[in-house]
């Protein structure tokens, strides 16, 4: 007979240990799925995982990872700051549309004018947006108590429709010839965010994202309000006596990741998508959530997460053109990753003990 | 307005069938949440249930074995979060959000030689009698069964909560997980069963989307629908007949949007009557409340109306005297309407209290 015990502190090697086990039995389950679908399982993994890599064009496919997945972990960051302290942003979709809708709006308004400071003006336009998105839930929290859980995930879907009325409306190009969809950002000098190291990936939401990392890190191991987040997560009822304020920490938390997924958005927006569509999000905003998880909320952790997210990404598209994997598999193998990770955190927390069946 | 194009019963009729899916859903996720436990994962147990009823149903031809394996699957599925946060004493947030992720994939991954493959017929339950009846008859006796079963389920979910054994075990799992295993209350096998109920049902309202309302399969056809079942238990104060309230109140949302787009009235007019209409009922509301003594939650009902008819005279003069039709996108403010219904109705209504475990983790220390 097993039985799980409480350890009095979490198991620090469980902590590393967890999620690289759960990247194992995702890969082993992931396997299973893919020889279920007909599909040569280790040929399968070997490809999404080492193709993009070292494979062949892994020239082609080593600057799609920091592109894909610098949105990931800037929106993750946010995201685990929230989440520490038990405050749900699961919006985060919607909070990155807005951004690049109100982003590309400030560019677009300046079109066909040059200057070097429309691009900054449009990251502020877009953290702005990101930000007020954000907000809404916050101040319903705050004020009227409303689950913020469900008002940021309802604001996703209104921010697809304003995304779509944009897209076919006012920032739908005039030289576009009726096609939906605005003018391509990345035709305009000033709006558009280039490539800084030729043939590298490395655009600026790519830097943006490597500095919200050590913020991050800064944020939560010397700053009070660090301190405050992770207090409240732990044990509310002493955060309440050290005199931590949850209204603000509430605004704090999904302010900050409203405006990192704004920033995600619109340099999204500015660079590898470079125009407003209908379709323009792929979800960054929902996987950014297993990110976080993967990456144990921990800054460095989600750079990790992020990566091996982006990994999957691109490794699924290979998979997908080469061996006619469906997309859905990828995004199954995803939720599974998180499946298996939230399991395995268990012995974070427990440890397995023997016990023998005695006289109750 | 020209209301004429609107006939009131076809609308009552389909706002019935419009709530279905979301009634059914909110109903198991009532029972669940009442043991204690919050999945989020209502969106992806759906989605599964829509692919698996609708793959049972078109292969064996029987819509009604179709809304059987929606329920095993939805059940299936809502296992692996039971096991997780039950057994493994995983995060609910988190497990619950997973399990909408996961659902979706395996929803697609299903569906994928289902794309534009027709559902089998429906099973439209005319009792012949009632059903020629003038008004009434169209509105009560002329459904498919899941209408049916959606209001029995309703009663039967409100009556074993109230007066049966087994809903007082579950609502004191549900009150305080520490105090029912004190009693000797088998918690994680209670809270299994919940889930797994809430599971079966949430299967059966997204087989009801892919099997009556559409009925065909399309990837993400829920569109949400999970998530507003997850806020219409909060909007219910975790009691069945409000949930049934919820639910109709937003399928009569979706069903006057489809309506509105169909019949081409002016969108702004009718926000300025329905906001108006609704600023009086809330007034007579308070009214009544005030006359029973009840000055607290009368007072939330009062800013309430005033709110709504702010609202509509702003409307009415910007479209008026200035000429300026706030709305004037109204493709746009259609297909937000049931998502921001939602949070208007979560903010105006303050939830009553949650079940007192709500959300956390057992673990049986001895």
């Amino acid at each position: 007979m097993w039985k799980l015990e409480k350890r009095p502190t979490p198991s620090r090697g469980w902590a590393i240990g967890a999620p690289l086990l759960a990247v194992v039995m995702t890969m082993i389950a992931g396997g299973l799925m893919f020889a279920l679908l007909g599909k040569e399982p280790l040929t399968a993994i070997k490809v999404i995982f080492w193709e993009p890599l070292f494979g062949e064009f892994s020239f082609y496919y080593r600057p799609q990872l920091l592109i894909k997945g610098a949105p990931l972990v800037l929106i993750a960051l946010g995201l685990s700051l929230g989440f520490r302290a038990g405050i749900w942003n699961i919006g985060a979709e919607g909070q990155y549309v807005i951004a690049a809708v109100t982003g590309a709006a400030v560019g677009l308004a300046f079109y066909p004018w040059e200057s070097w400071i429309i691009f900054p003006l449009m990251v502020i336009g877009g953290a702005v947006g990101g930000l007020l998105w954000a907000l809404v839930p916050a101040f319903l929290r705050v004020r009227r108590g409303t689950s913020e859980i469900l008002v940021t995930l309802m604001m996703v879907y209104v921010a697809e429709a304003l995304l779509s009325a944009a897209a076919l409306g006012v920032l739908k190009n005039p030289d576009g010839m009726g096609f939906p969809g605005s003018r391509n950002l990345q035709q305009y000098a000033s709006a558009a965010n280039k490539e800084l190291i030729a043939g590298s990936g490395i655009h600026w939401g790519v830097v943006a994202a490597l500095v919200a990392v050590i913020v991050a890190h800064i944020l939560l191991n010397r700053h009070i309000m660090g301190f405050n987040i992770k207090l409240s997560g732990q044990s509310p009822r002493a955060a309440k006596f050290s005199g931590v304020s949850p209204g603000r920490l509430i605004f704090f938390c999904l302010g900050a990741s409203g405006v990192l997924a704004g920033l995600a958005g619109l340099f999204e927006v500015s660079g590898p998508a470079g125009q407003i569509t209908i379709d323009f999000n792929v979800g960054y905003g929902f996987t950014a959530i297993i990110v976080a998880f993967l990456g144990r909320l921990n800054p460095f952790g989600i750079l990790a997460a992020g990566a091996l997210m982006a990994l999957t990404y691109i490794g699924g598209e290979i998979a997908q053109s080469n061996l006619g994997l469906p997309g859905a598999a990828i995004q199954m193998f995803q939720g599974m990753l998180l499946f298996f990770l939230l399991g395995m955190d268990v012995f974070t927390n427990f440890s397995l003990k023997r016990v023998k069946r005695g006289i109750a | 307005m020209d209301g004429s194009s609107i006939s009131l019963v076809i609308l009552i009729a389909s706002l019935m069938v419009a709530a279905t899916p979301i009634l059914l859903a909110a109903l198991g996720e009532l029972v669940v949440e009442r043991a204690g436990v919050l999945n989020l994962g209502v969106e992806g147990m759906m989605i599964t249930g829509a692919i698996c009823g609708f793959i049972v149903g078109v292969e064996s031809g029987s819509p009604v074995l179709g809304f059987a394996g929606a329920a095993i699957g939805g059940a299936l599925l809502s296992l692996v979060f039971g096991f997780l946060t039950q057994v493994l004493m995983a995060n609910q947030v988190a497990s619950g959000l997973a399990l909408t992720l996961f659902g979706l994939g395996l929803s697609a991954l299903l569906g994928q030689g289902y794309q534009g493959v027709r559902g089998p017929t429906s099973m439209r339950l005319d009792l012949p009698v009632f059903s020629d009846l003038p008004i009434v008859g169209r509105i009560l006796f002329s459904h498919d069964l899941m209408v049916y079963v959606g209001l029995a389920l309703t009663v039967a979910v409100w009556w074993m909560l109230k007066y049966s054994r087994a809903g007082l075990v579950l609502r004191a799992v549900g009150e305080n997980h520490d105090a029912a295993h004190a009693l000797g209350y088998k918690v994680v096998r209670i809270r299994l069963m919940a889930i797994a109920i809430g599971g079966a049902c949430a299967g059966l309202g997204g087989a009801y989307i892919s099997l009556v309302r559409v009925p065909q399969w399309t990837e993400g056809m829920t569109a949400g629908a999970g998530w507003i079942a997850l806020a219409i238990v909060v909007f219910a104060s975790w009691k069945p007949v409000r949930a049934l309230l919820g639910a109709y109140l937003f399928g009569g949302v979706t069903v006057l949007q489809l309506n509105l787009q169909a019949a081409s009235l002016p969108l702004v007019e009718v926000l300025i009557w329905l906001s108006t209409a609704t600023a009086v009922i809330l007034l007579i509301v308070y009214g009544l409340l005030r006359r029973s003594g009840r000055q607290e939650s009368a007072s939330g009902w009062i800013k309430c109306a005033i709110v709504f008819a702010i609202f509509a005279a702003i409307t009415a003069i910007f479209n008026s005297i200035f000429g300026i039709n706030l709305f004037r996108n109204e493709t746009l403010w259609l297909s937000m309407s049931p998502y921001l219904a939602t949070i208007i109705v979560l903010v105006v209504m303050s939830a009553g209290r949650a079940p007192g475990s709500l959300g956390r983790t057992f673990h049986a220390s001895s």
